[in-house]
């Protein structure tokens, strides 16, 4: 049997570490439904975060590795969200893994 | 008799390509798919190679492989053919048989 | 960035424990796996802060191709990750001249800026590296 996220009542398929098996299944719900799996409510300041990495895969095709994330959001969004704390903060389980599954890419390359 | 050769390497980092070219006989025909579609190009050092082909061979090349690895149809050798996989099929089914050059 | 940095550069690194990595990629893509996994272990390396540079030759020059439409043939286009390297402060890029020449390219058909170097300047970077990975 397959792991998959609820969605509107639609299973969708996800891997053993929760990640969407396929990037077309993605919709803010998807992001929705899995942080409520996770006990979190989506705030507009961690959709700012999802939906740069959303723009970032869509023009590299890779998600970033945290180094690089909090180097490009600081860039994008004002120093005090370029910080490793500030997306911590955000993203307790580790915002490349964590919020890189809630924007339904797959696990940052480089994620160790 | 008549055969299609395929080759599927590039024709920089193998001899499939020149072994393939002095095998075919007057009237076949040679597809080029995969990273053998590098040897489709005109200004490298083998397109004069393709060219002397030409003149006994039909040279085809697949145009998806072209389009995947960036590569421009008008900067094909002139002469050579693009195909796309249902001109594949079409090679394969007007021929005797199909030789892999693999 | 000269290859040859000089003395201060090379305490520098030996404070920091810093190696002098070479990736040199040789395969064209999508034929066989190579060049995708090179880019991987590439973006790997990034987090170990190594001085890395990438040296591409023989068919690898393909890599850089401008263009690349994977879609019809159900492969992803990994292509568009060349541009991800330099917010992983991977700058270093050489492509051989040779190489080139002999595949009807020029540096204008590559779609990140790299230095275009000699045989013999390639040689001489691969002389002054640590380590030296293949692909």
């Amino acid at each position: 049997m397959t792991a998959a996220v609820a969605v509107k009542g639609k299973d969708l398929e996800v891997d053993e570490e929760g990640y969407l098996v396929k990037l077309s299944d993605w919709s803010e719900d998807v992001g929705k439904a899995m942080a409520a799996e996770d006990g979190l409510v989506l705030t507009p300041n961690h959709w700012e975060v999802i939906n740069f990495l959303r723009e970032y895969y869509d023009e590299f095709q890779i998600a970033p590795a945290i180094r690089v994330l909090t180097k490009a959001i600081g860039k994008k969004l004002g120093p005090e969200k370029g910080s490793t704390k500030y997306l911590y903060e955000l993203f307790p389980y580790g915002p490349a893994k964590q919020a890189c599954r809630y924007a339904g890419l797959p696990k940052p390359t480089g994620c160790i | 008799m008549t055969i299609l050769h395929t080759i599927n390497k590039s024709p920089f980092q193998t001899t499939d390509l020149d072994s393939c070219l002095r095998h075919a006989r007057k009237g076949s025909a040679i597809l080029l798919i995969e990273d053998a579609v590098y040897a489709a190009m005109g200004n490298t050092g083998i397109s004069e190679r393709v060219g002397e082909a030409l003149k006994n061979t039909n040279v085809y090349v697949l145009g998806p492989d072209l389009d995947a690895r960036g590569l421009e149809r008008e900067r094909v050798v002139r002469g050579v053919e693009i195909v796309d996989y249902g001109g594949f099929v079409d090679l394969a089914v007007e021929h005797d048989h199909v030789q892999a050059w693999v | 960035m000269s290859a040859d940095d000089g003395a201060e550069a090379a305490n520098e690194r030996t404070e920091r424990n810093v190696k002098r990595f070479l990736f040199v990629n040789r395969k064209a893509p999508y034929g066989t796996i190579y060049a995708l996994e090179a880019l991987e272990v590439v973006l790997i390396s990034a987090a170990f802060d190594q001085d890395v540079t990438l040296v591409f030759l023989d068919d690898g020059v393909c890599q850089l191709k401008k263009g690349q439409q994977t879609k019809e043939t159900g492969m992803k286009n990994f292509s568009p990750t060349y541009r991800a390297l330099e917010g992983y402060d991977i700058e270093k890029l050489y492509v051989e001249k040779e190489s080139l020449e002999h595949r009807g390219l020029t540096a204008d058909d590559l779609l990140v800026p790299v230095k275009v170097l000699t045989t013999e300047e390639i040689g001489a970077l691969m002389d002054q590296q640590d380590i030296v990975i293949s692909f």
